[in-house]
């Protein structure tokens, strides 16, 4: 097994890069270059890229050396490395959702975030591989091929944003934004030994991150550890006229709240997201949750008994709205078309090319969902646990400050490993009560479990309540060391 | 497998309709398929549908804001260029697409 | 179709009026509402509904969406958007956003001229849908080989207007949609414009038999684009299906096409599942949940309504009771809202018929420009006139000249007259005056009259032997020598008074 055995590993982060940028210890050139061979090095064996900006992201790189040559400050993430995801638009540069529907649409328009972190100085070093249309938990339902767990090759990076996990995990960028609309970030962070994190619905602006389900997607960092996560969060966050469902309240001090210890803070240890886990998970966490209560934390159990109904409320919300959000897939304006004698032919046969089986399971699920005569049962339903998730949230957080659980149930799986689509739906089932109610959540990596494979830890908190959640998250990723 | 079928609450003919509704053109095999796993999960979301929520009422939006509003002001459009780009097919400065057989 | 084939039947008509805001900017994104421009060239990510692009709702729309509610005395309430599922290749997103549930405006009503009051359902805001034009011989979607599709128009804001069935006859349904238009121009809200489909109405059509209470199966008549067509649209309709009726059989609910050659509707085809929309909450989009202030400041703010307008203008201007000459006058002036023009005019002691005339006549078939020129310099024109300086020829040509002036100053803005709400001044002295237009004195018309009494001697003696027919041919002759200077009015009396004298 030594073909895949761990022969890369995470590089510096990302305040630590942008310093040596600064102060010019290191050219955002040279360490441009480092990336990428490393990613010649260990690409192929990864995947972890759909497309990699060698002579764009060269060029930025000088770009920001002259302006630091000329004594201007690029920003706060002054030549950091930064992948996207694949779902995240890019002017000019493909944007494919790895699916073959978008496989070679160029977007006339950058996302919100993107603007914000050339705004910062970071250059873009390509874009990372995922579930197809951000549906999936294991990476396997990419169009173009699988992404490798860089810890293990044998084993799936997690998903959707699998691609982004294992770039950073690799060493390929000091950070990388994925989405989140069930733990699409948290899960692949924890699988791939990376912080994850999915801030409050409303804090990162959607503009331009390509829609699965757009009441539950969030764009979020993936790094190497919690202060750079709190870093990223400062820079792409805040509000964006762009988007309706942005929030306008300011999104600064995380880096702060990281040094500010636990004492006296109420953690929440919630039973019903913990008990699914695997031994080794639960062994990895109940060790988290002592540490944590030795430096000062006050550590309990809690019941929220309605976060059972969450993974089908989830199941039903999700994909109806998917359904209606890749509607707009029809050979008509852009992307594949695939010729039929008439104008539903063509976009029936278009739809059925394009979509790969997971895309077409949901929309499936989404659309009768919706249909008439199912929509109360099923999502009026649905939207109806999503209130009483969210005020059974309300309730815990009168007692805690902050929630904990392991973020998935188990340490990475192997390729293939879930072929039942509801046995891969219950990878979330730690993560998409976060999702459904709207608040912050992150996974950060604490110890091994099975096969030496890293565990996360997911610490949530109330919306806009990431202060608290960075402030824990930091010492948990202290207590890992 | 048929056990499973059986207990779902899908049929074969509404997992017709809904690929028609949906403009997605599948095979037997993928209609096999969809009606056994979508049973399976419709089974496992029912547990929502037999919930009492009479009383509670949906939640269509993680945070309640309103009057989100912009100023009527230009902002910039796209070039013809982008259009063409990407379209499948653009003729005229206008997006082709066959035949149409049915109004709207 | 003549009123006895409606025997023993009455006719149920309900209206759905899509009414395109004038705003700046489409509903959703910063791109001019424009129309006529070339194609494709009004898009963004938002409105071509590209990945990762999103809504943001245009404040001015909700506005108008609300000042219509006003005026039709709507409910103004708490608001929400909808998804409305569909594959059609002019829906740029495979969905419409649309009011479903939750319309901004309901529970409203509209008086007719006669004074009967139709009921409004509701007024909701929703977004236009593209134009898609069809390649082949017919120009037709029948038969076409391929079509085309333009999003210029996509995401352009509608406001749609639902009445209850509440009228009875093809002429109801036209004066209903004439005084909804001209509300929806008195708003601000719409140009009006049917021929350019700023006004687009759509007719749900029943019948039953004469007594009966309970609503015959409606038909929704699509494609009606004027009043003359919604009239025959709703006449040929009923006819079908009281033929249908009295030979036993049975209509069926269904979307019916008007076919403007023929005048006849025909079934549209359409899917059996195209119906099952799939509304659900639009997620990208909040409530709007305007307060009392806003509400307040919303109808506090409306402008006059054509009724009252109407009263005012019809009084100072002695009109007729409705159906008159004058009063129809008065009714055009104030749909156009042109009124301004000859409010003006009347202030100034300018004769109100030839303020009224020039303006319902001549004004209106102008009324971009109308509307930017200054009350006082057509105040000016109608009183050369009234005064004998010009005549009513000539006074029309100036009129025209005077709205060219004002399309050319509306040209050098930039073309575009939404944005601009000002007045031009025109000087309609100058102008009579660079055309030579003077007034011919009487010595100058008696000699000309000579000159042509002269060269017809016969219709003279027809004219003094009392045949008033040739009349009308001296005053041609007359405006043919004198080219237009000379007034047709005082040609006849110099023409009477020497027929008195030799009599
Ligand atoms: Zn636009």
């Amino acid at each position: 097994m030594t073909s895949t055995q761990r022969t890369s590993f995470p590089r510096q982060g990302v305040r630590e890069t942008a310093i040596a940028v600064k102060t010019r210890f290191q050219s955002a050139s040279d360490v441009l270059s480092d990336c990428l061979e490393e990613i010649a090095r260990c690409e192929d064996k990864i995947h972890a890229f759909n497309l990699v900006l060698d002579n764009q992201a060269r060029q930025r790189a000088s770009e920001i050396d002259d302006l630091i040559a000329r004594g201007i400050d690029p920003g706060p993430l002054a030549g950091v490395p930064v992948a996207l995801k694949d779902n995240i638009c890019t002017r000019e540069i493909a944007t494919t959702c790895s699916s073959k529907m978008l496989e070679r649409w160029i977007p006339p328009y950058n996302a919100t975030v993107v603007a914000k972190l050339q705004d910062a100085g970071a250059v873009i070093v390509g874009k990372t591989n995922m579930d197809e249309f951000a549906m999936g938990s294991s990476t396997e339902n990419s169009a173009f091929g699988p992404t490798r767990n860089p810890c293990n090759l044998d084993y799936v990076p997690g998903g959707s944003s699998g691609g982004s996990a294992a770039s950073v995990a690799a060493g390929f960028v000091c950070c990388a934004l994925g989405s989140d609309t069930g733990g699409s970030i948290r899960q692949p962070a924890s699988l791939c030994g990376v912080v994850g994190v999915k801030p409050t619905y409303g804090r990162v602006s959607r503009y331009g991150l390509i829609a699965f389900a757009s009441s539950l997607d969030q764009i979020g960092p993936l790094c190497v550890n919690v202060g750079d996560a709190a870093l990223i969060c400062e820079v792409i966050g805040g509000y964006d006229p762009r988007d309706s469902t942005s929030i306008d309240e300011p999104f600064s001090g995380l880096l702060d709240s990281c040094d500010k210890g636990v004492d006296g803070i109420r953690v929440g240890v919630v039973t019903e997201l913990l008990a699914p886990a695997s031994p080794d998970v639960q062994a990895a966490f109940t060790k988290c949750t002592d540490k944590l209560a030795a430096i000062g934390a006050k550590v309990d159990e809690i019941s929220i008994p309605e976060l059972s109904y969450g993974l089908a409320a989830y199941y039903l919300i999700a994909p109806a709205e998917a359904s209606s959000n890749l509607a707009r897939y029809d050979g008509v304006r852009y992307g594949l078309r695939v010729a039929g004698q008439d104008v539903e032919s063509m976009m029936r046969a278009t739809r059925s090319a394009g979509f790969g089986p997971e895309v077409k399971r949901r929309i499936m699920l989404g659309t009768y969902a919706l249909s008439s005569g199912y929509y109360d049962a099923y999502y009026g339903q649905a939207q109806r646990v999503r209130t009483l998730i969210t005020k059974a949230f309300g309730r815990a957080y009168e007692s805690f400050d902050v929630l904990l659980s392991p973020t998935s149930p188990t340490v990475a799986f192997g390729f293939g490993a879930k072929q039942d689509p509801l046995d891969m739906y219950n990878s979330d089932i730690a993560t998409i009560a976060s999702n459904l109610a709207g608040h912050p959540a992150m996974s950060v990596p604490f110890g091994l479990g099975a096969n030496n494979l890293p565990v996360g830890v997911q610490v949530m908190a109330p919306t806009l309540g990431e202060a608290v959640m960075f402030q824990v998250g930091a010492q948990i990723e202290g207590l890992a060391q | 497998m048929t056990d499973q079928a059986s207990r779902g609450k899908i049929s074969r003919e509404e997992v017709v309709h809904i690929a028609s509704l949906a403009r997605l053109g599948l095979d037997d095999g993928e209609l096999d398929a969809f009606t056994r796993e979508l049973g399976a999960i419709l089974d496992h979301a029912s547990t929502v549908a037999e919930i009492d929520l009479r009383d509670v009422s949906p939640m269509s939006h993680p945070i309640a804001l309103s009057n989100v509003l912009r100023d009527d002001v230009l902002d910039e459009c796209l070039e013809l260029e982008d259009l063409q780009s990407n379209a499948p097919d653009f003729f005229e400065g206008k997006f082709r697409v066959p035949k149409i057989l049915d109004e709207p | 179709m003549s009123s006895d084939s409606l025997e023993g039947w009455d006719l149920v008509i309900g209206l759905e009026v899509h009414c395109e805001l004038d705003t700046n900017t489409k509903l959703f994104c910063g791109c001019p509402n424009s129309f006529g421009d070339s194609p494709n060239t009004n898009v963004c990510p938002v409105c071509l509904g590209l990945p990762g692009s999103l809504p943001v709702l245009n404040s001015r729309a909700v506005d108008l969406a609300m000042r219509i509610g006003a005026a039709l005395h709507c409910d103004i309430r708490p608001s929400r958007f909808h998804r409305k599922n569909y594959f059609y290749p002019d829906m740029p997103k495979a969905f419409q956003i649309s009011q479903y549930d939750a319309p901004i405006n309901c529970d409203g009503w509209l008086e007719l001229t006669t004074g009967k009051r139709v009921g409004i359902e509701r007024a909701h805001i929703e977004e236009d849908t593209g134009k898609t034009t069809h390649l082949g011989e017919s120009g037709r979607i029948q038969g076409a080989s391929s079509s085309l599709v333009d999003y210029n128009r996509a995401g352009v804001p509608l406001v749609e207007t639902v009445s209850a069935p509440d009228m009875n006859s093809a002429q109801e349904a036209k004066d209903y949609v004439s005084e909804l238009r001209a509300i929806l121009v008195a708003c601000g809200a719409s140009d009006g414009k049917m021929e350019e489909g700023s006004l687009r109405v759509d007719a749900n059509v029943s019948v039953r038999r004469s007594g009966s209470k309970e609503l015959g199966t409606r038909c929704e008549i699509k494609n009606v684009n004027s009043l003359k067509s919604l009239g025959k649209a709703i006449e040929f309709e009923a006819a079908r299906q009281i033929a249908v009726l009295q030979q036993g059989g049975t209509i069926r609910q269904e979307t019916r096409h008007f076919n403007e050659d023929t005048g006849e509707t025909s079934s549209m085809r359409s899917k059996e599942d195209s119906h099952d929309y799939r509304y659900f909450p639009e997620p990208d989009l909040v409530v709007i949940s305007p307060d009392e202030a806003w509400i307040g400041g919303i109808r506090s703010g409306l402008p006059p309504m054509p009724a009252e307008r109407r009263a005012l203008l019809g009084s100072k201007c002695g009109a007729g009771s409705p159906g008159t000459p004058s009063s129809n006058q008065v009714s055009t002036v104030v749909a156009h809202g042109l009124d301004a023009l000859v409010l003006g005019a009347l202030d100034d002691g300018a004769d109100p018929r030839i303020a009224l005339s020039r303006c319902a006549n001549e004004a209106v078939a102008r009324v971009d420009a109308a509307l930017h020129l200054a009350p006082t310099s057509f105040s000016r024109l109608v009183t050369m006139e009234s005064v004998g300086d010009i005549t009513a020829t000539q006074s029309k040509l100036v009129l025209g000249e005077m709205l060219d002036e004002v399309d050319q100053k509306l040209e050098e803005l930039g073309g575009s007259t939404g944005g601009f709400g000002g007045y031009f001044e025109v000087d309609p002295e100058a102008i009579a005056n660079s055309k030579g237009f003077e007034k011919l004195d009487n010595t100058t018309l008696a000699r000309t009259l000579d000159d042509i009494v002269e060269s017809n001697p016969g219709e003279w003696e027809r004219f003094l032997a009392g045949d008033e027919k040739v009349a009308q041919f001296f005053v041609g002759q007359m405006m043919k020598s004198t080219r237009g200077q000379a007034d047709g009015k005082a040609v006849i009396s110099l023409m009477n008074a020497r027929r008195d004298k030799k009599g």
